[in-house]
């Protein structure tokens, strides 16, 4: 390191860097493309300010995120409770590590540092606590019924499928992460509609995710327009639920439960205005995204 | 002047000499001006009606093809029912133009596809490889012929071709075309084997006069398999050889498309290449088998307006 004697500071001048500014993108199928479309969209700060360009994703981008999806289903669903729950247990590991740029991101996103590094907190607290159901739910949500006759009787909660999430708007990240994890940790895999107006956290989670032995494809993010995207997802035949959880507008989400009637997806409704997401979250999530086998097997023979 | 190329044509394969000669003085192929042209047609954009007429112009295109050690007559009656209705909840949907299988599945096919229209293609001459005597490899299309067979997909003897003894393979395809009888005649050059686009050329060429009625790229079991360049080459083939002696041959592609969006840059490369003469069942085909579940996805999606998944179509 050259010291103040040696380093000719009066004659030259100050050393100018070019900030390297990041390009946020999609996140498919483990991999990290612009928008089909090419489009962007200014993403502010809470004051105003322009912070960066997020991608806009299209329909198209949805439709190759649910072909991604799809695709990675048969590896995640089979893996076994233990592996999942470890595989999630390492996200929040890296979570952990990308503490700082978090608070930053939704600092800039909320306006409240302090708010922000105990929603980071949160949400990576959250991330633990949802990792911990994954060799749970069988257990605590399966059952062996008791039945009359000369058979065992045993329901075991199995995923849905494909998922499609739209993110709650306000809570960039502990909303994000409370919307996520109860869908993948059973075993589904996520296609998810970040917040429309602070999608960052959603992007660098995506990063989180990429580089935390999750396979590929298992949870998909998107940035955009809801009103744009949500629909396609919504009256897509391969996506098997959809949680609306992020959509605010009532109008909106009535056509969106309309269009996902036509192959039965399981839908959950809009959250109220009013959901406080630092809440200690329960089990409804989890459970209302699996479904549960029952199997027969003769006893006594 | 087509009629001195003509009478010019019929002397080429006197002897090998003069069939090397030929081979050798046709064009060289620009290998980056072939590849950027195939890549300059492939984005044209096809939407609404057009892509609507494009999407069932390849189902009719398609060779529905299984070649499998494990196939059964009870999964070759499945392919067959498929073909004659790929989209059984949409009357509309047309069927398919051939099925494609192994000679000792033919009698099967023949039997489901009776009445129907649809073609029975039967791979035949030791396919894949080829590598087998003549004598057993034409007693292999004369099996497959007699099973039912109106269509026979050959493969080149590529060892013979690769060294360079064109006459031998030109003897080879002749033999096979005169006992295929009545039956057509598909010639694969099997590409990724040839490995420039001037022995794709050649390879089209001599196919063509010894009297392949269509030239094919690939066997499926090769990689690469089809290309949109090599189909570019096999196409400005196919259109000379028509300019220079009036005979019209037929392309097929075969091998790794997949998508319907694949298929349709086909189209657009047969129309711009060989013309529309050529955008019929009977003269440009598909060999494929997963590409018709996206053609029918894509199709669904068209009509409907919702994204269809891979629920909807049938497992093959």
């Amino acid at each position: 390191m050259p010291t103040e004697q040696e380093s000719p500071a009066a004659t030259t001048e100050p050393t100018v860097r070019l900030a390297v500014r990041k390009t946020y993108k999609l996140f498919i199928g483990g991999a990290f493309p612009r928008s089909e479309s090419g489009r962007s969209y200014p993403v502010h700060t809470a004051t105003g300010d322009f912070m960066a360009n997020a991608a806009l994703a299209s329909r198209k981008d949805a439709r190759d995120a649910v072909r991604a999806a799809r695709a990675a289903f048969g590896t995640w669903s089979a893996a076994t409770a233990y592996n999942r729950g470890q595989i999630l247990y390492r996200v929040a590991e890296m979570l952990e590590g990308r503490h700082a740029q978090f608070t930053a991101e939704v600092a800039a996103a909320t306006g409240d540092r302090d708010a922000a590094a105990a929603e980071v907190d949160a949400a990576i607290d959250r991330w633990v606590w949802y990792a911990g159901w994954a060799d749970k739910i069988a257990q605590v949500h399966g059952a062996a019924n008791p039945v009359a006759g000369p058979y065992f009787n045993l329901s075991t909660p199995e995923p849905t499928g494909v998922v499609a999430v739209v993110a709650p708007p306000e809570s960039p990240l502990l909303g994000l992460v409370s919307v996520v994890a109860p869908a993948i940790v059973s075993g589904n895999t996520a296609v998810v509609v970040a917040s429309e107006d602070r999608p960052l956290p959603a992007v660098t989670l995506a990063e989180v995710l990429a580089t935390s032995d999750l396979p590929d494809g298992v949870v998909n993010v998107l940035t955009g327009r809801v009103a744009e995207i949500a629909p396609w997802l919504a009256s897509h035949m391969d996506v098997d639920a959809i949680d609306l959880t992020g959509v605010t507008d009532a109008g909106l989400a009535v056509d969106l439960e309309t269009a996902a009637a036509e192959n039965l997806k399981r839908v959950l409704r809009p959250a109220p205005a009013s959901s406080d997401w630092a809440a200690d979250p329960d089990v409804q999530r989890m459970l209302a995204l699996i479904e549960t086998k029952t199997v027969w097997h003769p006893k006594g023979i | 002047m087509t009629a001195t190329v003509a009478s010019g044509l019929s002397e080429v394969a006197r002897s090998d000499a003069a069939l090397r000669a030929f081979l050798h003085g046709l064009p060289g192929v620009d290998q980056v001006g072939a590849q950027q042209r195939a890549a300059m047609l492939g984005t044209r954009s096809i939407k609404t009606t057009s892509k609507a007429w494009a999407l069932d112009l390849a189902i009719r295109m398609v060779d529905l093809t299984t070649l499998e050690g494990a196939d059964t007559p009870g999964k070759v009656r499945a392919l067959c029912a498929k073909a004659l209705r790929p989209d059984p909840t949409d009357p509309s949907c047309p069927p398919v133009a051939a099925v494609c299988v192994y000679p000792t599945m033919v009698a099967t096919a023949v039997e489901t596809l009776e009445g129907s229209g649809i073609h029975v293609a039967s791979v035949a001459t030791a396919f894949p490889s080829g590598q087998a005597p003549l004598a057993v490899r034409l007693a292999d299309v004369e099996a497959a012929v007699a099973a039912g067979a109106d269509e026979i997909d050959m493969v080149i003897n590529r060892g013979a071709f690769l060294s360079g003894r064109y006459r031998e393979v030109f003897d080879e395809i002749a033999a096979v075309k005169a006992a295929c009888g009545s039956a057509h005649l598909k010639v694969i050059l099997e590409t990724g084997e040839l490995a420039t686009y001037d022995n794709v050329r050649r390879a089209s060429w001599l196919a063509m006069l010894a009297g392949g009625d269509f030239i094919k790229t690939s066997t499926g079991k090769v990689s690469p398999a089809a290309t949109l360049p090599v189909t570019l080459v096999m196409l400005e083939a196919v259109r000379d050889f028509r300019a220079a002696t009036g005979r019209q041959v037929g392309v097929k592609p075969a091998g790794g498309i997949r998508t319907a969006k694949d298929a349709i840059k086909y189209l657009v490369l047969v129309n711009e290449t060989a013309g529309e003469d050529w955008l019929h069942p009977d003269w440009f085909r598909f060999g494929a088998s997963s590409l018709l579940n996206d053609l029918l996805m894509q199709r669904y999606k068209l009509s409907t307006g919702r994204y269809a998944g891979p629920n909807y179509v049938t497992l093959d």
